[in-house]
């Protein structure tokens, strides 16, 4: 399954990189009987008061009830201190100064009003600290997210650890969300607009290094190896020093709080002194926005109006606009699906096979094509010792050559040195024999999409790895049972489908038959979380969930063109709906080959529910030729090096010959988004139905990250839940009656339909 | 006397003598020679002092670290120029700041294999010079130029020079495995062990301190007097100053900026600057009529972590070479640890004091200790007789030798860390009086 990545850009694809913990949720929120202090505790080092913050009840600090009670305690004690004439506020975990406001405090609000109060808790907080008169330095080692940024740039002054675990971000964009506690009024201020704009509108992550160039903190503490403690807890107490000192030194006014300003910044600041270049800013930044939102998500939109309110109007407006707001966004279907999607990813992030009898340390592939060098690229830099087989050397030096790049590309991005580059490499061994097959630990065989010849790796294969080794199979449609049928171990095979680009798509979908071993899918899945995948695990079928799904989609794609819907018409009805990529661009990527291959297999399989547009259509275009962009043309001409496509003509003249003649009750825009969308979703809900999935949460998580279902939308069951079963069954009836029983509702959705307090999600 | 450390079936193999040129800060007196003139002018200082007829040399093995492209087999050049026969072979070495340890032990190894009887050993290196290189965009294009035939293909060739391929290479002082500068690395070991500013000054000024007294009272008798074409004879290292701490106190940090600790008082300094030794069998010594001054014993070579433990090789090596000889830190009269960074020195002796560290990083069960402090660099160390890196391993070796003729103990150790997060050690007996 291929899928362009390029295109999606931050609120869809933010999915595929959070890899970070955002927001996390405690349940701490007990009710403390006595006052002691259990989050929050100060210590006074000569005249500074060193505050230290540690939820004892979760991995990351988060900005709990519990938390903000304490804090504002001790704050309260320090200011009344006169001894104190300075303040070092740091986190005693080693990976989290604060990860983020405690997202069930605001999940567990009913009203906009509730959500705007909690904001405005906040946004009084962090004035109070902005104000103080005893100058507070936030020494930051780990993430620093969220409320937790908007607590450190209310501080005076910032120190953060050069650790790899230190990022500083406002990733409350990517869940729906703006920064409530006063991010959209001081980040501007602290970093002009477009530096601002760009850190709370794509949500991305700030390193260190980047951080203190922005001048987003003041100063960077290098991270210690061994000494008379451990690495961790010793670059704690080095941050700590460092801060005290600098503490000791903002009271005594020795280091200025004000930097002198460079060149570029006065510039900077003397352009934007003109009204008409900000309204400039706001109208580029907003129209850019609705470029690749499309007006979908609410929440940057609202980020921008918060801005502007704080920047235009003074920061009354400002915070007023930004609590307001804040409010609002919390209670759209929006935030909600996004939300709902971080959960699901996280749920999917964790094995819930248990811990496999053996750890699988050397892997060994099978075809260096494009998914078979793209699963040893995300292998080789885990730790994984990968043999890369292939059956010719043009083969196999192609497949290294990708492995190398995608390490190399990282290196240039400066995002690991060429050094590890280097020793990563040393992990990939390839070959064109079997030698080292005796020691490997799991086998995942990536060749041609043909039965035949995956019967015939699988049986040499056996005849070489030893008895512990587990056979994975990268198919998108082909049915593990079916290549499983000529094993001599089925319990040791398994599904394991990646997507393409395999270093770029998160998800990787496992399929278990009813043979394979718990054991052999716990295993599976390891391997896969070790790969940083996202993982669903989905019972055997044809097409199992995601390419089950996507076909019927793809096949009413098809009949949308044959009647006669330019294939721009189509991308356009697609990506205004939310997906990332429009339906013919996403054909053109998965290859037309592919498409009719997997049709023409999911034909014979469901019969006339898969049904719509004619497989001829795709197979004409496989005959001239057209097999997508990796033949340079499919529906559109690809030329390398141009970035605009036109249409093929020729595809066109192809689908003049198939053309059906379009039911104007059922081809509105609406009708056509509708007709794709409800196909889906329905194949999805009969996958649960089925017992292909184990539960909506992987169905949501599959469809949003392996297909880019719109993740506004939450993936296909979320879907439903919030735009109602009855009202799609409706949709599907009015469809049913002009196209037959592809649109026919499956029997869980009509008792959806039937009964609205059945929800997938709670 | 304690027992001796000669094993049944080893040949004892003896240091004889020793000498160094004068130590100097790069850029200074000799700033016009190359790297071979310095160590033609030790190989001649030790065939002086030795009085070793040229033609008894098996063979020598030569340590630097920045390589003179000009003379990359350094070795070969010095040995021809300082008028050993050409029947001698000669061989280079390189092991960062451990390379002439790496001269020295190699000797051993021929001399221990029955294949030499006497060989020279040493190391050199040249700051005030070292090779920058063009950009490898303008040296691929000068390459290419050399292959081009027609008059149309080279000014194509030059034609497409353009002014950032001009941009120089510099060579770095930097692990090339982590980017990291090894002041920066310094500086966060420093941190790391909790050695404070006030730690390392006042260990910097101690071997300033120690250097001066031990150069007015004669004791570095394994400097030679060097004649440098045209200037005047050479005679004295001249990196030694003795500051006090207000002083020291003023400086920055050198690398780590605003907080570090690392300065430039408190760290070595760019060193011109060579050395060699005379390593035989004792039996070919003696029948020789040599009186040699010790015994080189057992030595090891670590390697760790090249980014957070970079700079604790004696920490590693010591235990490790003690066990070897079966000998406690306690029976160890002379230490000569190579003083890179005043807090590398404190953060090794913090970490060889600990059990936790020891437990920890080592897999050992207990801390080997750390050496007193009367015992330890009491002539000064690399921190104020400078370190030219290669040329650093014979002046410890020389050192304990002249320590124990001197102070009358009977074991010496060597330690030393280097780039790469490598590290050496070395025991050394002193030669029945």
């Amino acid at each position: 399954c291929t899928h362009e990545y390029a295109q999606q850009k931050i609120f869809i694809y933010v999915f595929f990189i959070i890899t970070i913990i955002l927001l996390f949720c405690s349940f701490s929120r007990l009710f403390n009987i006595s006052s002691a202090r259990t989050h929050v505790n100060y210590e006074i080092k000569g005249d500074v008061a060193v505050v230290r913050m540690n939820d004892p009840n979760s991995r990351v600090n988060t900005l709990s009830t519990q938390m903000q009670r304490e804090m504002t305690e001790v704050m309260d004690e320090i200011w009344g201190n006169n001894a104190v004439q300075s303040v070092v506020l740091i986190s005693s975990k080693p990976g989290s100064f604060i990860a983020g406001a405690d997202l069930n405090m605001i999940q567990a609000c009913t009203t906009a009003e509730e959500v705007t109060g909690l904001s405005q808790e906040g946004q009084r907080m962090f004035e109070k600290v902005e104000k103080s008169p005893k100058p507070i330095v936030a020494a930051i080692n780990g993430s620093c997210l969220g409320g937790g940024l908007e607590f450190a740039i209310s501080c005076q002054y910032r120190i953060a650890t050069k650790s790899k675990k230190t990022v500083l971000g406002c990733p409350e964009v990517m869940l729906g969300l703006l920064p409530g506690a006063g991010g959209t009024q001081r980040l501007p201020k602290m970093l002009g607009l477009p530096s601002a704009f760009d850190m709370i509108l794509t949500g991305r992550s700030i390193r260190p290094d980047k951080a203190k160039k922005m001048g987003l903190v003041h100063q960077l503490v290098d991270t210690l190896g061994p000494g008379l403690k451990s690495p961790e807890e010793r670059t704690i107490e080095y941050l700590e020093e460092v801060a005290v000192e600098a503490a000791r030194g903002l009271a005594k006014k020795q280091i200025p709080l004000t930097k002198e300003k460079g060149l570029m910044q006065k510039i900077q600041d003397y352009v934007m002194s003109y009204p008409f270049v900000r309204q400039q800013i706001y109208n580029t930044v907003q129209n850019k926005v609705m470029k690749q939102t499309k007006g979908l998500y609410p929440a940057p939109l609202k980020i921008i109006e918060c801005v502007k309110a704080g920047v235009e109007q003074g920061p009354t407006a400002g915070y007023l606009a930004e609590s307001q707001h804040f409010g609002k966004l919390a209670m759209t279907p929006e935030s909600k699906a996004l939300i709902g999607l971080y959960h699901g990813q996280v749920t999917c992030k964790k094995n819930r096979f248990r811990t496999p009898e053996k750890d699988a340390k050397t892997l060994a592939i099978l075809g260096a094509g494009l998914m078979g060098a793209g699963i040893a690229q995300v292998s080789v830099d885990k730790g994984f010792h990968t043999i890369l087989k292939d059956t010719t050397l043009e083969g196999l030096s192609r497949g290294e050559q990708q492995v190398y790049k995608g390490l190399n590309d990282k290196t240039k991005k400066k995002s690991i040195t060429s050094f590890e580059r280097d020793s990563f490499l040393s992990n990939l061994t390839g070959q064109l024999d079997y030698n080292g097959f005796n020691k490997a630990d799991m086998i995942i065989e990536a060749v041609f999409e043909d039965l035949s010849i995956k019967h015939k790796v699988l049986k040499e294969v056996e005849a070489v790895i030893p008895p512990h080794c587990i056979f994975a199979t990268n198919t998108s449609a082909l049915p593990i049972k079916d290549i499983a049928a000529v094993s001599k171990r089925p319990e040791k095979v398994i599904g394991m489908h990646y997507f393409s680009p395999v270093d770029k798509m998160q998800l990787l979908e496992i399929i278990t038959t009813d043979k394979t071993s718990k054991d052999t899918t716990a295993s599976a899945v390891a391997v896969g979380l070790k790969q940083g995948k996202v993982i669903i695990v989905v019972g055997d079928g044809p097409g199992f969930y995601t390419t089950r799904c996507l076909a019927p989609m793809l096949a009413e794609a098809v009949r949308v063109l044959q009647e006669g819907v330019d294939p721009k018409k189509l991308d356009g009805l697609t990506t205004g709906f939310g997906f990332p990529v429009g339906a013919a661009t996403l054909a053109d990527e998965v290859g037309i080959d592919v498409a009719a291959h997997v049709a023409e297999d999911l034909g014979k399989a469901f019969g006339s529910r898969f049904g719509g547009g004619n497989v001829e259509v795709l197979k004409t275009m496989v005959e001239k030729g057209f097999k997508g962009r990796k033949s340079g043309k499919g529906c559109y001409i690809y030329q390398p090096g141009l970035k605009r496509r036109d249409v093929n003509t020729e595809a066109l003249e192809i689908l003049e010959s198939y053309k059906l003649t379009p039911n104007a009750a059922v081809s509105s825009d609406s009708d056509i988004q509708y007709r794709l969308v409800s196909r889906f979703v329905n194949e999805a809900v009969l996958c649960l139905q089925e017992g292909i999935l184990a539960s909506p949460v992987e169905g949501d998580i599959g469809a949003v990250f392996g297909l880019g279902f719109p993740p506004c939308l939450g993936g296909p069951f979320r879907f439903v839940d919030s735009f109602g079963a009855d009202k799609l069954v409706e949709k599907m009836r009015k469809f049913e009656e002009v196209f037959g029983n592809q649109f026919t509702p499956c029997q869980l959705l009509l008792d959806h339909a039937k009964d609205p307090s059945k929800k997938f999600h709670k | 006397i304690k027992k001796t450390l000669a094993k049944p079936g080893v040949k004892n193999i003896v240091l004889v003598d020793g000498v160094r040129t004068p130590f100097l800060q790069s850029g200074t007196i000799y700033a016009d020679l190359m790297p071979h003139d310095l160590a033609r002018a030790a190989l001649q200082g030790l065939l002086n002092r030795t009085g070793l007829p040229k033609d008894a040399v098996d063979y020598i093995v030569y340590g630097t670290v920045i390589q003179e492209v000009k003379t990359s087999n350094v070795a070969r050049e010095a040995a021809l120029g300082a008028g050993f026969s050409d029947k001698t072979p000669a061989h280079t070495v390189t092991m960062a700041c451990i390379s002439s340890n790496q001269a020295m032990t190699t000797a051993v190894g021929l001399i221990a294999a029955g294949q030499c009887d006497a060989v020279v050993a040493g190391g050199v290196e040249f700051m005030s010079d070292v090779p920058i290189r063009h950009s490898r965009r303008m040296r691929k294009t000068m390459l290419s130029l050399n292959k081009a035939k027609t008059l149309g293909a080279r000014l194509s060739l030059l034609g497409s020079i353009r002014l950032a391929h001009l941009a120089p290479e510099l060579p770095a002082v930097a692990e090339f495995s982590t980017a990291e500068t090894m002041g920066h690395s310094a500086d966060r070991l420093a941190a790391a062990f909790g050695v404070s500013r006030l730690e390392q000054d006042e260990f910097a000024l101690r071997s300033h301190t120690l250097a001066k007294k031990a150069q007015d009272s004669g004791l570095l008798s394994d400097v030679i007097s060097f004649k440098v074409p045209g200037k005047d004879i050479v005679s004295k290292d001249n990196g030694i100053r003795p500051s006090t701490m207000e002083q020291m106190a003023k400086l920055k940090p050198a690398f780590i900026k605003p907080h570090g600790t690392v300065t430039a008082a408190n760290s070595s300094f760019l060193t011109d600057g060579a050395s060699a030794v005379l390593i035989m069998s004792e039996e070919k010594a003696l029948a020789m009529g040599y009186k040699p001054k010790a015994y080189l014993r057992d030595f090891v070579y670590v390697s760790q972590d090249p980014k957070d433990q970079l700079l604790l090789g004696p920490t590693y090596a010591t235990p490790k070479v003690l066990e070897k000889s079966g000998l406690t830190l306690n029976d160890i009269d002379v230490f000569e640890f190579h003083e890179a960074f005043a807090g590398q020195i404190m953060a090794n002796l913090k970490a060889m004091e600990s059990d936790w560290f020891a437990q920890t990083y080592m897999g050992r069960k207990t801390k080997v200790g750390a050496p007193p402090m009367e015992k330890f660099n009491s002539w000064g160390g690399s921190l104020s007789l400078g370190h030219p890196f290669a040329a650093t391993g014979c002046r410890l070796v020389t050192t304990v030798a002249h320590r124990l003729q001197k102070e009358g103990g009977q074991y010496g150790l060597v330690a030393a860390c280097a780039a790469g997060g490598q590290g050496h050690a070395m025991v050394i007996e002193a030669y029945p009086q």
